[in-house]
């Protein structure tokens, strides 16, 4: 008797452990990625900006990897998400990434990745964002391409006067990957009621200074590692809090 | 007697119908015992790890395929086959430097293939990380197959042949360029070559002319520092101290690290099969061994930047050669170049 009571006891035990586990809620939260120069929106094509050296151009193409997403509660514990998201000027809905399964809590910053980082460049054939069907992947020296602004500038000596930087690489003679921390100006809470929305600002102008200016007459173009780091100090540059609700 | 005569015709007919037709699908069938992989007895742990592409009978059998389908090339010329010749151990018969689409000519000699899950790099300056990603060259290369990798997924996806056999691989319909990859790497991770007259004196299965003994324990002293046994390769780059090629230019792996260091090193071959994978070098300059063989015979050859293995080697006399090139020749491995696993399936 006493042992069907155990086991009673533990099967009721045991179903409010799993019922705790589904009482703790995951959320998802979307991340956007919001495009600018300085406090312009950023257009393809079209607008012509200015970068510090008073040097006018415009962006034909602008995408990049983001990944291994973290954030940290206010008591300093951290969820990690493994994904790589491919954010694409172009294509409006890849600037709205969500991360899935984010325990209620409440967060005071995020880090993440810009690249790709070693071992998702070394492990073969992959699918999904990292498909190297989306044209961001070197096949001759393997490896991602974390990000590819390319444009135009009379100051460019490149034919066509074009702007081409094609920045990549995650390891020597230039790693490339670059981590991103971004305190939120206040804690932002996740629960089931509200999903939260981030908003991130993403300032191309940083790519070209002040933290390594660049001179469009002396750099128009990066495509392999020659010069790739000093872009990729600058994209480390380029993300900012904008808003969250 | 006529009927006598019809009935016998009709049975050998019938006879060369049922081998026509039964014995060729035996030929090409691949059962689960034909993509077991059985690693040969000395050689060391592979590098590329079947683990995460298991193998199976059905996604070989598409990898088959897609190596002998010039599908994969932009106006359907050119496939991995036609400079990765089966007969020419999956070198290119004849070519120092292959040709790909339109007639272009690319920059370097195409590798025979074997034991590739026992390499940690691809292409002669070791740019490529991975087995299975190895291919997106050929096929974007603008003087190989000059394709797009999406265009290709696009016309697999539009075939109801490779819908069929994507479905047999993986069991729906969906075609990937990860898909793509993987089958490949399983039929060319197979190909392993461990059964040449060599790898059979090595096991006790036969044994070796005073020549060839002569030939091995010279190749020892003076080669295998860089071509390693059993793989015949240690997987280094090295410069062999070849003058460079001022019409290719070509600074082998310093175009990977951009270390002064690294210009001219190239990545150690291996030798097997090397017999049937003429002509020789990263340029293709040698048409034949004896011209390999006088080349690194003869220290006057080497450039000032050759590597101190290179240097090492001395001078090489006639009887040197020819029982080196005696040696050479056991490494020939006709089970694996006539393995009927590895034939174009598009003859059946």
């Amino acid at each position: 008797m006493i042992r069907k009571f155990l086991i009673y006891f533990f099967c009721i035990a045991a179903l409010a452990k799993t019922n705790a586990a589904f009482a703790q809620n995951k959320s998802a939260i979307t991340i956007s990625f919001n495009h600018f120069v300085k406090d312009e929106v950023l257009q393809l094509d079209t607008v012509r900006f200015f970068n510090d050296v008073a040097q006018a151009y415009s962006v034909t193409m602008f995408k990049y990897y983001v990944g291994h997403f973290c954030l940290t509660t206010n008591t300093g514990k951290k969820i990690n998400d493994t994904a790589y998201f491919l954010i694409n000027e172009e294509a409006p809905e890849s600037k709205n990434i969500a991360l899935q399964g984010i325990p209620e809590g409440t967060y005071k910053s995020i880090d993440f990745m810009v690249g790709v980082d070693s071992m998702d460049n070394c492990s073969g054939a992959q699918a999904g964002a990292l498909d190297p069907i989306h044209a961001m992947f070197w096949a001759w020296n393997t490896g991602y391409i974390f990000l590819k602004l390319e444009g135009w500038s009379n100051a460019s000596a490149s034919p066509g006067h074009v702007l081409e930087y094609h920045i990549g690489g995650y390891k020597a003679p230039a790693n490339c990957i670059r981590k991103v921390h971004i305190n939120f100006p206040e804690n932002l809470q996740v629960n089931q009621q509200h999903q939260l929305k981030l908003a991130l600002k993403v300032d191309i102008s940083k790519l070209f200074g002040p933290w390594h200016q660049i001179d469009f007459i002396k750099l128009s173009s990066v495509t392999d590692f020659h010069n790739a780091t000093t872009i990729a100090d600058n994209y480390a540059q380029m993300f900012t809090y904008l808003s969250a609700n | 007697m006529d009927k006598k005569i019809g009935i016998t015709l009709l049975l050998i007919a019938a006879f060369i119908l049922l081998t026509a037709f039964g014995g060729e699908n035996k030929y090409f069938n691949i059962a689960d015992k034909d993509v077991e992989l059985t690693l040969p007895k000395g050689f060391p742990k592979p590098i590329y790890d079947f683990k995460t592409n298991k193998l199976k009978p059905a996604v070989f059998i598409l990898g088959r395929y897609l190596f002998y389908d010039a599908i994969l090339s932009k106006d359907s010329t050119v496939s991995c086959a036609t400079c990765h010749m089966r007969l020419a151990a999956f070198a290119h018969f004849d070519h120092k430097l292959s040709h790909g689409i339109n007639g272009l000519i690319g920059t370097r000699n195409v590798p025979a293939l074997q034991n590739l899950i026992w390499k940690d790099a691809f292409m002669a300056d070791g740019g490529v990380n991975n087995l299975e990603v190895q291919p997106i060259n050929p096929i974007t290369n603008p003087v190989e197959m000059n394709e797009q990798l999406e265009h290709v997924i696009h016309k697999l996806q539009g075939s109801l042949f490779y819908k069929n056999a994507f479905q047999q691989a993986y069991g729906d319909t969906i075609i990937n360029s990860q898909r793509l990859l993987k089958s490949l790497a399983q039929f060319t991770g197979l190909m392993i070559s461990a059964n040449s007259r060599y790898d059979k004196y090595v096991r006790r299965e036969d044994t070796f002319s005073n020549n060839e003994i002569k030939g091995m324990q010279l190749f020892r002293q003076k080669c295998s520092n860089c071509h390693q046994e059993p793989l015949f390769t240690n997987n280094f780059y090295a410069n062999n101290g070849l003058k460079p090629d001022t019409g290719l230019n070509d600074i082998g792996r310093a175009k990977i690290t951009g270390l002064k260091a690294d210009e001219y090193r190239f990545k150690v071959p291996s030798l097997r099969n090397i017999e049937m994978s003429y002509p020789y070098m990263h340029d293709g300059r040698f048409r034949n061994l004896h011209d390999v063989l006088n080349y690194y015979g003869n220290p006057n050859n080497f450039s000032a930047t050759a590597d101190k293995r290179v240097l090492a080697i001395g001078s090489l006399s006639e009887s040197d050669k020819n029982a080196i090139f005696a040696f050479l020749l056991t490494l020939t491995d006709k089970s694996f170049i006539y393995d009927r696993r590895f034939v174009d399936p598009f003859m059946q």
